[in-house]
């Protein structure tokens, strides 16, 4: 029978099938970090379950971690208690940390891909829904909940019905000034919140094949955000070299038959996916989003829809826009350049690039927290730190920061922030936020103006 | 976990679509490392004002709704995969999310707790929006075993979907770690099979 990229994968980690049941799915990486973990290692202890495969897990801190001074005792008690207790979990269980401080110390969905821990072929989880990254190897990586966590703790495995698939072709060519994130922040608008629901997602065309590996994640990374447990783009030479040479990626021989096998992975010509969309890459123009869900999303340049639904008009009173309206010219006070859908380098060279030479504007607070610690470390390397310096922007470090605000990094009430996260849900980067979602150069442009403008025009 | 097999009792309806596990439970509620206390901040941000003085207009703090089924709009549970969000709603007393939309991993989460999350169709859903509305001490019941909703004073039903797995899970208080582990033998199977094939640098094709 013909079979997609995600069939290859499934089934190669099928350990048994229940009759009128799930499957048994072999987890072959495991990450965790402090939020989602304690619960989940009680679990076992009060059962006196033992974690059966310590050595396929990875730890960081990142969710609930302070972006400056992190040298330092972290002052507040709950958050202070929970990076404490991830760390005595990881120690009594042999589990490797990455911790505050460690110079592999970052963001999950960043530090795996950059230390070669992901790699085509794999199924991996983690107790956070933007696992989906990772899928940008062509793995299989989806988000879970704590009781999962557990499961995997206990047995590397999991019981899961296998979910439908769905491909999304996009091909064409890309316009000036449409980044990565564009690109997923209009497939979100076009197919809407849910329509992924229930589905594995692979990306394929010439846009998807044409794009790095940090452009390939942030697509991913947003798969969650129209639904889809996960998201996937087949490896291919783009993928192998970015694995190659890195810290923890297979070396010599092994890398070669990994290789050999890596390259088998992909749909087979004529495999029948459950639903498919073909879009253009013509269509595609800087995005940003309006309302209080990611598909709630504009052309840059875009009004606002007219004949909203009730939840819809909710969103809007809550965003204090009107149905039809344009936010070009809207004055933005906070920008925020972070999260794990856009904190890798690429990311900041396009910022630093747009911003050279310029200052933000005056009302403007730009906050900048680069995705790891290796990442940071780049950014003094290529000089830009002195870019963002020189530019008014503030540079913190590491962590997933005001994406979700669980530290003091929050946008304060009635605020706007443009910002390069992946969700603008109510109150998510502070209570009474706002959240305007783009990319990194509509960020950038935005931090400049100190409003929303149409940068495009000013594109060479 | 909690066996569950029926429920007859009143619902609380909450008309919004797209309800995200950020709004269930938000982010800065989620420093614990126990799974107690997360009852009394959900929906924190709905349910109180920024002084933390009680919304009357929300459904929750609306004296004449009460229950232990809570009937949502469409995509129940989308976004983050926190599970402090079933948590949350079992300890506000919740056993029931009644929507025409679950997002996959609270749908997940929600059955590792033993909190049913029941699918209706749109219409149907709009057909219990309206009943509930209309009379809040209307009751509601959910037969697991036979995978009906039902208005009994109404005579209106509508059957609904579970995994055949977890809802035996579900009636017998099962949960996944104890199957995971009596299966021991075949992962271990499994990861001496994959070893190989990754070693010899054939294709790892089962």
């Amino acid at each position: 029978m013909k079979k997609t990229l995600f069939d290859k994968i499934w089934d190669a980690h099928v350990v048994e099938t229940i009759p009128n049941g799930p499957d048994v799915l072999y987890i072959d990486k495991h990450l965790i970090h402090e939020v989602t973990s304690p619960q989940a290692f009680n679990e076992l202890k009060e059962r006196n379950i033992p974690v059966l495969r310590p050595e396929k897990i990875i730890a960081t801190a990142d969710h609930n971690t302070p972006t400056i001074d992190q040298h330092l005792p972290v002052k507040e008690l709950l958050s202070r208690n929970q990076l404490k207790e991830l760390s005595r979990n990881c120690k009594e269980n042999n589990i490797t940390l990455y911790g505050l401080g460690h110079a592999y110390n970052g963001i999950v969905h960043v530090i795996a891909p950059e230390l070669g821990i992901t790699q085509p072929g794999m199924t991996m989880v983690c107790g956070d829904s933007h696992t989906s990254t990772h899928g940008a190897f062509g793995t299989i990586a989806f988000g879970i909940g704590t009781s999962q966590v557990a499961q995997v703790f206990a047995s590397q495995c999991l019981l899961l019905e296998k979910p439908k698939k769905l491909r999304i072709n996009l091909n064409g060519k890309l316009k000036k000034g449409v980044l990565p994130k564009d690109v997923i922040l209009y497939i979100i608008s076009k197919l809407g919140t849910n329509s992924g629901t229930g589905y594995f997602c692979e990306y394929a065309g010439n846009i998807f094949e044409e794009m790095t590996m940090e452009g390939r994640m942030t697509v991913c990374n947003m798969s969650i955000e129209m639904g889809a447990r996960g998201g996937l783009i087949a490896p291919d030479e783009t993928t192998f070299e970015y694995i190659k040479d890195r810290k923890f990626a297979p070396k010599g021989t092994e890398f070669e038959n990994l290789k050999a096998y890596w390259k088998t992975l992909k749909t087979d010509t004529d495999a029948i996916f459950d639903k498919e969309y073909s879009l253009e890459a013509e269509e595609i123009e800087p995005m940003i989003t309006y309302g209080t869900n990611p598909g709630m999303g504009i052309k840059l340049t875009g009004t606002i829809p007219s004949n909203l639904g009730k939840s819809d008009l909710k969103s809007l009173e809550y965003m204090d826009f009107k149905e039809g309206e344009s936010l070009i010219n809207k004055p933005i006070n906070y920008i925020f350049i972070g999260s794990c859908t856009n904190s890798r380098i690429e990311d900041f060279r396009i910022v630093a690039a747009y911003i050279k030479g310029k200052k933000k504007a005056e009302n403007v607070n730009a906050l900048i927290v680069p995705g790891s610690q290796q990442v940071a470390a780049q950014l003094r390397d290529e000089g830009l730190v002195q870019v963002f310096e020189e530019a008014g922007f503030i540079l913190r470090q590491p962590g997933c920061s005001a994406c979700l605000a669980m530290n003091d990094d929050k946008i304060p009430e009635g605020e706007y922030c443009v910002s390069t996260s992946n969700r603008n849900f109510e109150g998510r980067q502070g209570q009474g936020s706002r959240t305007i979602l783009a990319s990194p150069l509509t960020a950038a442009a935005t931090a400049i103006a100190g409003k929303i403008t149409d940068f495009t025009k000013h594109l060479n | 976990m909690e066996k569950f097999i029926t429920l007859k009792d009143t619902a609380i309806p909450l008309m919004i679509e797209n309800i995200d596990t950020d709004q269930i439970i938000p982010a800065r509620f989620l420093k614990a490392t126990d799974k107690e206390g997360f009852g009394e901040n959900l929906f924190r941000d709905w349910r109180f004002d920024k002084n933390g003085n009680p919304n009357e207009e929300f459904s929750l703090n609306d004296k004449k709704y009460t229950g232990s089924i809570l009937v949502a709009g469409d995509n129940f549970g989308c976004g983050s995969s926190r599970e402090h969000a079933a948590w949350a709603l079992k300890a506000f007393g919740f056993k029931v999310i009644v929507s025409s939309y679950f997002a996959d991993i609270f749908k997940g989460n929600a059955l590792n707790n033993g909190l049913l999350p029941v699918q209706v169709s749109k219409e149907f859903l709009d057909v219990l929006f309206k009943s509930i509305l209309e009379n809040p001490k209307s009751e509601l019941k959910i037969d697991l075993g036979n995978q009906k909703i039902e208005i009994p004073g109404k005579n209106l039903s509508e059957k609904f979907e579970i995994d055949p797995y977890k809802k035996t899970c579900m009636i017998n208080g099962y949960d996944d770690i104890d199957f995971l582990i009596s299966r021991k033998k075949a992962i271990k199977n499994f990861e001496e099979k994959q070893l190989e094939s990754r070693t010899s640098g054939q294709a790892q094709e089962v």
